[in-house]
């Protein structure tokens, strides 16, 4: 379903994904774990044509990502790291932007909206504006929408930082059904290691830029002979603590955004 | 086409939400109108000009466009501040439609804008000399809006933070204004400021205004017509390239 070739995006002198490769099968729910700066966000964002590889090549359910990014686009969702939603619209009015951005019929979306709304159980704020969305609500909405054209892989950067359990779990039931009913491929990013022991089928741990251990999450405690996969985690990429890749101000911003959530 | 207009309502539904900002926005042409207006207006008068409202006022109403379709670029930068430009470029559309809509966007507001400083303008005293030419004057409007408009995203485009938009717009913008004949005559000018009115795109679609409105034009209006177009296509093919480039 991903298949990434050795993949490498350098800034200048500063390499932030180096020459990795994955293979990311249909139907998994795929950990892509990494400390900070580790290359996560950088990777997704080359999956998702946001950012172009300096080498290396992506195939995403058979596309090339470089070579036909619009055909890929139509095939995931993505529900990135920062919030991407227009506040000053109502969230039916983001679900419509979305739909018609991807070109699916007025028949089908007026009806698909309204189920994925069930869904994410926000059908009694449909008609409220994003802005008094509380930041649990935003990331359902965000979820809703990115699977609103009906996509074969799911991407999500951190789906549930910032929330508290409630509300992490109940994203997590929702997105383990979508899983196992409609059979999407999962790709993910987060620093709750429970949650990946308890919904992820396979992991890939990146630092530095590379990829340093993947497979499951048996195996990946067996190399690292622990007990938890927090404690293989931290075997694995050391303790120090990691600052962020990029400028500061663009963190500075991203910080106020997720305590702004 | 439908991509085009959803972006383009979505910012229509922006601007009409933001009842104050709209009021607030005709403080500056208002001031203008009536400071210069009838500020100068006896001097223009004892110069010989007659009744300057009469040659202000379309100045005026392309001021109005010009700050306002400039400014619009500004969306784009908090789109990508609020993240939700990465919405738009995930999804499988083109560069072209996104700037399009944008710029339609932008521009739309802007005619707004310009349309309701027209009406103040009548308050001030200012009486188009034929009525029949009031849709030539919209068309106008129009190129100059969307001219602009796509000057200030093309601008914008590359740009990331908030406070270095307005800088650098109200350095294009002031030199654009005050050197376009919004104010003053373009006759019997020095060379050099003769030259430079001239190569301002904003003088043609001043001209062009006046032409339609006061019947009191220096260009033919067929050169104003062909530079607003070329200026515009320009502009798309730039803005569309500065858009493909965008990395977020």
């Amino acid at each position: 379903m991903i298949k990434i070739k050795n993949l490498t995006k350098k800034y200048g002198k500063i390499t932030a994904v180096d020459d990795i490769s994955l293979d990311v099968e249909k139907g998994e729910v795929f950990a892509f774990l990494g400390p900070n700066g580790a290359g996560k966000s950088t990777t997704i964002k080359m999956l998702t044509t946001l950012l172009k590889p300096t080498s290396g090549e992506i195939f995403l359910d058979g596309c090339n990502v470089a070579e036909d990014p619009n055909k890929t686009r139509r095939s995931f969702g993505i529900v990135f790291q920062d919030p991407s939603l227009d506040n000053e619209l109502t969230a039916y009015e983001n679900m419509q932007l979305h739909a018609i951005l991807y070109g699916v019929p007025k028949k089908v979306y007026v009806e698909r909206i309204a189920k994925l709304f069930r869904l994410v159980e926000l059908d009694d704020r449909k008609d409220s504006f994003v802005k008094t969305f509380s930041g649990g609500m935003k990331r359902r909405l965000e979820i809703a929408r990115g699977l609103l054209h009906t996509p074969t892989v799911l991407f999500l950067d951190e789906p549930t930082i910032g929330l508290d359990p409630q509300t992490r779990n109940h994203i997590w039931n929702y997105i383990k059904k979508l899983n196992e009913e409609e059979n999407v491929t999962i790709f993910f990013t987060t620093h709750h290691m429970e949650e990946v022991e308890r919904y992820g089928t396979k992991i890939a741990i990146i630092d530095h830029g590379k990829i340093i251990a993947q497979g499951t999450i048996k195996e990946i405690k067996e190399r690292a002979s622990v007990e938890s996969l927090e404690d293989a985690f931290i075997k694995l990429t050391g303790k120090q603590i990691r600052a962020e890749a990029g400028d500061a101000s663009k963190n500075m911003m991203r910080t106020s955004q997720k305590l702004m959530r | 086409m439908r991509t085009i207009y959803i972006l383009w309502i979505r910012q229509l539904k922006r601007y009409i939400r933001k009842k104050a900002t709209i009021i607030g926005s005709l403080g500056q042409p208002i001031i203008f109108l009536f400071v210069l207006g009838f500020g100068l207006s006896p001097i223009y008068a004892k110069a010989g000009g007659g009744d300057y409202i009469q040659f202000i006022a379309p100045g005026i109403i392309g001021m109005t466009v010009l700050f306002t379709s400039m400014f619009s670029g500004v969306e784009i930068i908090w789109d990508k501040q609020f993240g939700f430009l990465k919405e738009t470029f995930v999804a499988p559309v083109s560069r072209l439609e996104i700037f399009i809509g944008k710029t339609l966007g932008g521009a739309t507001v802007a005619i707004i804008q310009g349309c309701l400083v027209f009406l103040i303008t009548l308050g001030a005293g200012f009486r188009p000399e034929n009525l029949a030419l009031i849709p030539v004057a919209f068309l106008f409007l129009v190129l100059i809006s969307f001219l602009f408009s796509a000057f200030g995203n093309a601008v914008a485009a590359r740009l990331d933070d908030m406070q270095g938009f307005p800088l650098i717009i109200n350095f294009v913008i002031q030199p654009l204004f005050f050197l376009s004949g919004a104010i003053f005559p373009l006759k019997d000018l020095p060379v050099v400021l003769d030259f430079i009115t001239k190569i301002n795109p904003l003088s043609y679609g001043i001209d062009a205004l006046r032409f339609a409105l006061s019947a009191n034009n220096i260009f033919p209006i067929w050169t104003s017509l062909g530079v607003l177009v070329g200026v515009s296509v320009v502009l798309v093919f730039v803005g569309v390239y500065q858009f493909s480039k965008v990395e977020l």
